[in-house]
């Protein structure tokens, strides 16, 4: 069992303060294996914050990040599964989901990471899934409006992965639970 | 150097000699009086033990030394009083004895023998304790060597403990009242603290600062006689008020010694009670004014405040008292009059003072605004036409005076109501006045503390100004890059605790910080426009789809007019990069709000940045991008001035420098004009015309590959090519038709084979996974899948 933490599009401190409050207290460090990122944290405050949570952080580039090093895609495998973080706003029309498959195609991987729309969305399709984390601080959107925090945690075990979100509902964090099995073993 | 350490070693040596001399002859007559006692001796006894106090005379050791001495005789002198009680037993009157002691050759020794005896006297009630007591502490004038007489008086301290006339005490009564106890234990005390204040006086002056050492190791001999005080029954606050009090504060105030005085103050407070000091407080805080300009009286007084500020804490029910007796100001008037009496007091000590009472109100009277204002605007007076504090542990204090206002309301809002807070972080040196500001910053972020109206942003600002511009006591040296980031990153977040759901009070707010921020320079400008952008964009948002209405100050133009200078002056900074993406931002809320001339007037001028700014390749491919995804989404554009943006963008796509580039932006031009919602622009034809241009770059790609390389590059442009026909074809685009994919399928088969190409096992799973898509769509039972049956895999 691995834990991976999905969250994106803090703007911090563009367009928000900080994280809620309520999110930093349930994000402990030791817990997390693995930190993914879309990007758009902006600072190096926000990316020391994660590395605090756990070391292993992967950051695709927002257009708003400072740090240049960000790469504008990243892969890694974890367990049986192949993963891919990109911010999103190189793929046009912004947030759409065939656009966004083309992407997952083109990276071939079984879980493609997206942000930029600051919209929560997991998106299961026949080729993998599809998880926008949101934006971890309910940052204005142009694309969004009244967008919620949210962020996402993964629990990868061995073919299966479930995916939480969770989402800052009018200062109550609610938790949905997705569920998704890799079809068949590629060769 | 070396002859001072050898005269100190053998003066060490010596006292360990004289001692050991000294020890040797109080066992030696010790021996004899102790063969005396057992044969029922008396006379004998009285004389070796007068031989052995004898060496209670010396005047060679050093007060540690003599104390040892001291505790050898006086643990034998016990054996001669419990003598002494069985020989009153055996028929021998007390008097008779009192009387018989008082042969003794030499004085000190008679005086210890008539203590001891003097005990058993009192003990047996054959005469009153208070006369017993009075003559004793008379009689012990005859020694007036300090050391030697307060021991003492050390001695009969010790021994009548147990038998003053208090009330309740079994000697009360006939033996006297407490009057007579007090006064007794009050000469005593003021006898020994003038013996002690004159031990300074013996020996020579070289050795001054070793002697003070010495006498303040016997302080607590005097203290003794305070805490025997406060230990009797009798004395209540009326007594302490009238009698105990006054008298202990006239011998300490007298003395005039810096060292006894400062011990006494600290002592009075340690031994009596809360409610006493409450009482008495302004008997008591008179005398710290006329005390010696040297003692360190803020100690003294930060004690008391501290003890009765625990006292408060320990009862709600003691408050009251605390008000009766106006604790505060008598307690701010001491201060003042300290400060005025002192004035060589350094200046660490005056803040420590209003620390200290800063606390005290802090704990005792959290509801009074008004005294906390007014501890801080004593300590301004004090710090008046002094400018920046440069004195290290002043600072300190000047911090924590600060700060304790701030972590006990945890609300920078009530900070701005106080008049004299900034008045006293204006005295902060540059860079301890930032760090306040840091903190002020972190407190309102950690109490998510909203600042709602202009008039707060303002004060707030006056307070954090060394933050939001340069100020005058600018250092020489360069900041470092990396602190300024974090100290401007900060004031950034700041911005979104400057809320108010009232657009009117928000707008000016955003007005008010802007102008203050305008003050901070370019350097700044880079962090502080963009958070007032966005937060400008959500009024813009909390407006839109309202009826304007006439009276109101605020209005849609006004705010992006407020946006639009607002990016212009961050373009001049010059930060294009981030200004290109705020002028997209607003461009796109422009048309949400269907305000197609300004949102044209904010494209043209993200283009002008992008045509005049952008010049690196990597970051126009990233602007090209943003400017598409923007443009895309912007539905308030007639035909004319859409055909504008989207032949510039177009254009900007096809000439960027890297072929690949080039190819993925035109094809994402061709969202331009296809967009899937309801009513959105489908114009096919152009779609074909973006494909099939990215097409030919492609192509071209790949001939500049095989002429410079030799080989084909890799083919991944042409699948992701099929992959975009694939999705017009999906969206039933009439001009992509299944011919056409299926001749791109079979080109990217012929080029995967050909030997020219370069393998690249990411294409191969791309085309393969694009392969299996198809496939998953010709299962499809809708249309789709209809749609899909004509293309061949």
């Amino acid at each position: 069992m691995v834990l991976v933490l999905a969250m994106g599009d803090m703007h911090i401190p563009h367009r928000a303060a900080d994280l809620p409050a309520k999110f930093k207290s349930m994000l402990v460090p030791g817990k997390i294996q693995h930190i993914l990122s879309p990007g758009n944290l902006c600072i190096k405050e926000v990316h020391d914050y994660l590395k605090s949570l756990c070391a292993d952080v992967h950051v695709a580039r927002g257009e708003y990040d400072d740090d240049p090093r960000y790469p504008e895609t990243k892969l890694l495998t974890i367990g049986a599964f192949k993963l891919g973080i990109c911010h999103g706003h190189q793929v046009v029309p912004w947030g759409d989901l065939d656009s966004l498959t083309m992407l997952q195609r083109q990276l071939d991987v079984d879980i493609l990471i997206t942000g930029h729309t600051h919209q929560f969305k997991a998106y299961k399709h026949e080729g993998g899934v599809i998880i926008n984390p949101g934006s971890a601080t309910g940052a204005y959107s142009s694309i969004t409006y009244d967008v919620n925090p949210s962020f996402v945690l993964m629990d990868i075990d061995g073919l299966r992965v479930v995916v939480y979100v969770y989402e800052l509902v009018d200062g109550e964090v609610k938790v949905d639970k997705i569920d998704f099995k890799k079809p068949h073993q590629r060769t | 150097m070396q002859q001072p350490a050898q005269e100190v070693m053998s003066t060490a040596e010596e006292q360990e000699k004289w001692l050991a001399d000294a020890v040797a002859l109080v066992q030696h007559n010790a021996f004899f009086m102790h063969r005396a006692l057992d044969a029922n001796n008396l006379r004998d006894a009285l004389k070796y033990s007068a031989q052995m106090l004898s060496e209670l005379r010396t005047s060679k050791l050093s007060p540690q030394k003599y104390y040892e001495l001291y505790m050898r005789t006086f643990d034998e002198l016990r054996m001669l009083e419990v003598f002494f009680k069985e020989e009153s037993k055996r028929g021998r009157t007390n008097a008779d004895l009192y009387e018989l002691v008082q042969h003794a050759g030499n004085i000190l020794p008679r005086l210890y023998l008539l203590c001891t005896v003097g005990s058993v006297y009192i003990k047996s009630k054959e005469a009153p304790a208070k006369d017993v007591l009075k003559d004793l502490v008379e009689m012990s004038r005859g020694v007036q060597h300090p050391i030697r007489g307060l021991f003492l008086r050390s001695y009969l301290s010790q021994i009548s403990r147990d038998k003053l006339p208090d009330v309740g005490s079994e000697f009360e009564g006939e033996g006297g009242n407490v009057m007579d106890a007090v006064e007794f234990v009050l000469q005593n005390f003021t006898e020994m603290n003038k013996l002690w204040v004159r031990m300074q006086h013996q020996g020579p002056a070289r050795e001054k600062e070793k002697r003070e050492k010495e006498r303040s190791e016997l302080r607590e001999l005097v203290g003794k006689n305070l805490h025997v005080l406060s230990q009797l029954e009798g004395v209540d606050l009326e007594m302490y008020k009238e009698v105990v009090l006054p008298r202990v504060l006239e011998q300490v105030v007298n003395c005039k010694d810096e060292l006894a005085q400062y011990y006494l103050m600290d002592c009075i407070i340690q031994v009596f009670p809360d409610d006493f000091h409450l009482q008495t407080l302004e008997t008591l805080l008179a005398a710290c004014p006329q005390l010696q300009s040297t003692v360190d009286i803020k100690t003294v007084m930060s004690q008391l405040m501290e003890r009765l500020s625990n006292y408060a804490a320990s009862s709600p029910e003691v408050l009251p008292e605390f008000l009766q007796v106006e604790a505060f100001t008598k307690l701010s008037n001491a201060v003042v009059k300290v400060i005025e009496a002192q004035p060589d007091m350094p200046l660490v000590g005056a803040v420590s003072l209003h620390v200290a009472l800063l606390t005290f109100i802090l704990r005792v009277h959290i509801d009074r605004l008004d005294y906390v204002d007014q501890v801080l605007g004593g300590c301004v007076k004090k710090l008046e036409g002094k400018g920046k504090v440069k004195d290290n542990k002043a600072t300190k204090q000047l911090v924590a005076l600060l700060t304790a206002p701030l972590e006990k309301y945890n609300d920078v809002v009530t900070m701005l109501k106080l008049a004299n807070y900034s008045k006293v972080m204006a005295h902060l040196d540059y860079e301890t006045n930032k760090v306040m500001a840091t903190v002020i910053i972190q407190s309102i972020m950690k109490n998510g503390t909203y600042i709602t109206t202009a008039d707060k942003v303002d004060a707030l600002f006056e307070l954090l100004r060394e933050l939001i511009k340069d100020g005058e006591g600018l250092p020489a040296e360069e900041v470092d890059e990396e602190d300024f980031k974090e100290e401007q990153n900060l004031v950034a977040r700041l911005v979104h605790m400057l809320v108010n759901p009232d657009p009117d009070e928000m707008f000016k707010i955003l007005t008010t910080a802007r102008k203050h921020f305008r003050q901070g320079g370019p350097r700044r400008l880079e962090y502080t426009l963009a958070p007032l952008v966005f937060s400008a964009s959500k009024l813009v948002r909390s407006l839109q789809g309202r009826e304007a209405s006439e009276d109101s100050p605020v209005s849609l133009e006004k705010i992006f007019q407020f946006l639009h200078k607002t990016v212009e002056d961050l373009s001049m900074v010059p930060a294009p990069e981030l200004a290109l993406r705020l002028y997209l931002q607003c461009a796109e809320a422009a048309s949400d709000c269907n305000m197609e001339p300004v949102a044209y007037e904010f494209f043209t001028q993200a283009f002008v940045i992008y045509e005049e700014e952008i010049a690196d390749s990597k970051a126009q491919v990233t602007a090209i991008h943003l400017i598409i995804g923007t443009l895309q989404r912007t539905q308030v554009f007639g035909v004319e001035n859409r055909d504008t943006l989207t032949h510039k963008a177009t254009g900007y796509s096809a000439k960027l420098l890297k072929k690949p580039d080039q190819c993925r932006a035109v094809f994402a031009c061709s969202h331009l004009f296809w967009v899937d919602d309801e009513g959105g622009v489908k114009d096919g034809e152009r779609v074909l015309l973006c494909l099939k241009r990215a097409l030919r770059i492609a192509n071209a790609a790949q001939q500049m590959s095989s002429a410079t390389r030799g080989s084909n590059g890799p083919i991944t442009l042409f699948v992701e090519i099929l992959n975009k026909y694939l999705y017009y074809y999906e969206k039933g685009n009439p001009q992509v038709t299944s011919n056409v994919i299926q001749g791109l399928l079979e080109l990217i088969q012929t080029e995967m084979q050909s030997e020219n190409t370069v393998q690249d096992p990411g294409v191969d799973a791309f085309f393969a996974s694009t392969i299996r898509y198809i496939q998953y769509q010709k299962l499809k039972t809708d249309e789709v899948g209809e749609r899909y049956a004509a293309i061949q895999t």
